[in-house]
């Protein structure tokens, strides 16, 4: 009842969240990766024999052998340079310079993307998330369907997609504010990934509530819309604990990919950590209390 | 009662038998990894089939996949994979053609071996009113190409005794190549090779029986390399190299490395989180899921399922999500319990009125797997994809039916 009554205040924190997002996305825009933009990403570490140095600045050698590129620590001991597409020509040179400049690294990775390929993954990402919203209310309008009253079960979906929304927008303002000020955090196929995971997980509290808020409702004869808002507020606090665990496993995981996993999938677990808590804020908070203001009648 | 107990010894069993065979196969029949995490590199190539009838298209892309395999395999790379996919983007559709050599580390050398094969070409020269030698002629595409050739050998002239390469076509060629022939004479035959005019004889007559030859200034050797990137090599279509990658073995042990070790922590805390605050309830959860990942690894093991360390944090994401069901159980059960049922009582309806919602949610993560695998635009996001999708629909099975058997072989049956 605590969180439908006070829903406003819930909403409040929702939006600022969101709207902050949103400026950070326009403002200073999102750090495209090579994924996406096209380009060559090589990543050196230091060789197995050899002891890392301290005497040598790493990341300002790489500068000055690839002035047009960006370089950055890429974990504990490598660094990553982003620059623009080499071909395999380049690519041996490259690799010739920094075994020049470097001796004691040695190139570990070293991926390049063609535009066709960035091209391709723009458009894939952007409609595998349509579809993943599409799916969704679709799935959620249908699963909802016998309850209609007092309100449609087309509301529910359009409930969770609100809250999908802001979980999806969250994250990425996340990534937008941090590469701003500490550089890195790209926007990458794996990110779009985490977003698309974010989705079909947001949507897992989010059902909890709603089946909640089904099976109570069908409990009750009283189906007037001023009875809803307590239908949906008891329902609520019922699932409340299970909300909050269901993700904290989940976030508990992906915490031990954070800390303990590979470089490769540190961004990824961010995002998803980010989104799934935004995702259980959403669900409990604004996906539920959004049902009651769309049912129309106030308190 | 006894038959709850009967099934959780039998589901102990065969776990036990699963965890065996894991142990037994360990290096028999490892799992099967990735580039990202054993090293090597990723090739992807864009076939130019724009000039290609829109029926010809998947026939040339087969071939060309045939032709590519036959070049890497004479790489002598163990379990190299060739694949050619077809997308859309822009309304147009893109074949590409995705080479990976696991262990391999020469980008420079793969491409050539690759991409440097001879594409060939007959087009009939358009006779320009200029006809000095150095204007390039403009060439009309006969639709004869390399890919009609069956055989390629090096012969010699009879009158001059240089050497040349002699080709035979296929069935489907020669009558292509005596139908250009007899609706030609007269004018110029050039067969171009990688865009190179190398000669252009003036058709004579009709030539039957799909052989031709072509004459240049060769040496034994350079005729000898022609016929046989002619033979193996002569690629049905341009390709064009627009993505590479390229990985250290060693940068491939580490990510290994660390996916395991954050597996293991990620279990560790999990099942801690459940044991504290579920106890009894939280044990039966950590053995449901030390099934799940007995489970979800024999699948991967015996489905022969690639590896990456972007589907082993599939994995590890889906051990905090097959709780998920446990948790809404218990919780549930807990409701059932404080309505004053018994403990089995609460036990069964509380399986039965979580199960809706375990059911849905589940269904809206493996619509959103199924999505991600079908739009996946590289082999990460599949393997990403792929992990995550057994692992929700392995869940559904243990967090429900084998949590719920053990739970009932543990309860007891009385009010």
């Amino acid at each position: 009842m605590f969180i439908i009554k006070n829903r406003v205040i819930f909403y409040t924190l929702s939006v600022i969240l969101f709207v902050v997002s949103i400026f950070a996305m326009a403002k200073w825009g999102m750090n495209y990766g090579i994924d996406f933009k096209g380009g060559t990403s090589i990543e050196v570490q230091p060789n197995a024999s050899s002891t890392v140095s301290t005497t040598v600045n790493v990341k300002e050698v790489l500068q000055g052998a690839f002035p047009e590129g960006v370089v950055r620590a890429y974990g504990e001991k490598n660094f990553l340079v982003n620059t623009h597409e080499l071909d395999a020509a380049g690519q041996v040179a490259a690799r010739a310079k920094i075994g020049k400049v470097l001796p004691t690294y040695e190139v570990s990775r070293l991926d390049t993307i063609g535009p066709v390929l960035g091209d391709e993954l723009k458009k894939k990402s952007v409609t595998s998330i349509i579809l993943v919203l599409i799916a969704i209310v679709l799935f959620i309008a249908f699963a909802f369907r016998q309850v209609s009253r007092p309100v449609s079960s087309w509301k529910y979906g359009f409930a969770a997609i609100i809250a999908l929304f802001h979980d999806v927008v969250i994250p990425m303002g996340f990534f937008a504010i941090m590469a701003h000020f500490f550089g890195g955090y790209e926007v990458d196929a794996l990110f779009v990934t985490a977003l698309l995971v974010v989705l079909g997980f947001s949507v897992h509290d989010t059902i909890v509530v709603f089946d909640r808020v089904r099976e109570n409702l069908n409990h009750d004869k009283d189906k007037s819309a001023s009875h809803f808002d307590q239908v949906v507020g008891r329902s609520v606090s019922e699932t409340f604990v299970r909300s909050v665990n269901t993700s904290l496993t989940t976030v508990l995981a992906l915490i031990a990919v954070y800390i303990w996993g590979p470089e490769t999938t540190r961004n990824f677990s961010l995002v998803l950590i980010v989104g799934i808590i935004a995702g259980t804020y959403s669900s409990i908070f604004v996906g539920s209390a959004l049902l009651v203001t769309m049912a129309g009648k106030k308190k | 009662m006894n038959r709850t107990r009967l099934w959780a010894i039998i589901i102990l069993v065969i776990a036990g038998l699963f965890a065996l065979y894991l142990q037994k196969t360990h290096i028999t029949n490892p799992f099967k990894l990735g580039l990202d995490l054993n090293g090597g590199i990723h090739l992807v190539y864009k076939a130019d089939t724009s000039k290609l009838p829109a029926g010809e298209v998947t026939g040339s892309m087969a071939t060309l996949k045939n032709v590519i395999e036959a070049r890497v395999n004479a790489f002598g790379v163990s379990e190299p994979i060739v694949q050619t996919e077809e997308s859309t983007l822009d309304g147009q559709k893109v074949n590409k053609l995705i080479v990976e050599l696991p262990g391999v580390n020469d980008t420079e050398k793969a491409v050539e071996l690759i991409g440097q094969t001879p594409v060939l070409e007959f087009a009939l020269v358009r006779e320009s009113t200029s006809t000095t030698a150095t204007t390039a002629p403009s060439l009309i595409p006969t639709g004869l190409t390399g890919r009609y050739i069956t055989t390629a050998q090096v012969e010699y002239d009879g009158q001059t005794g240089r050497p040349q390469v002699g080709m035979v076509f296929n069935d489907e060629g020669g009558e292509l190549f005596a139908k250009i022939t007899r609706d030609n004479v007269g004018r110029r035959l050039a067969i171009v090779l990688d865009g190179v005019v190398i000669s252009d004889p003036t058709i004579q007559t009709e030539i039957l029986g799909g052989k031709a030859q072509i004459t240049g200034q060769y040496s034994v050797q350079q005729a000898n390399e022609l016929a046989r990137s002619l033979k193996y090599g002569a690629l049905p279509v341009a390709i064009e190299l627009i993505g590479t990658q390229t990985i250290g073995a060693s940068l491939g042990t580490d990510a290994l490395h660390a996916s395991t070790r954050a597996g293991m922590y990620g279990f560790i805390i999990v099942g801690l989180f459940l044991i504290l605050w579920y106890r009894v309830r939280g044990i039966i959860a950590v053995i449901a899921l030390a099934i799940y990942t007995i489970i979800n690894l024999v699948i991967f093991k015996a489905g022969g399922i690639v590896m990456t360390s972007a589907g082993l944090a599939a994995f590890i994401i889906s051990i905090g999500m097959a709780v998920d069901g446990n948790i809404l159980i218990f919780e549930r059960m807990k409701e059932e319990l404080k309505r004053g049922k018994s403990r089995a009582q609460a036990l069964r309806d509380g399986f039965a009125r979580a199960w809706p919602s375990i059911r849905d949610s589940n269904i809206s993560s493996m619509i959103t797997a199924v999505i991600l695998y079908t739009f996946a635009a590289s082999p990460m996001i599949k393997g990403f994809a792929l992990v995550f999708l057994i692992g929700v629909a392995v869940s559904m099975f243990t967090a429900v039916s084998i949590s719920r058997t053990f739970l009932l072989a543990i309860t007891k049956e009385n009010k």
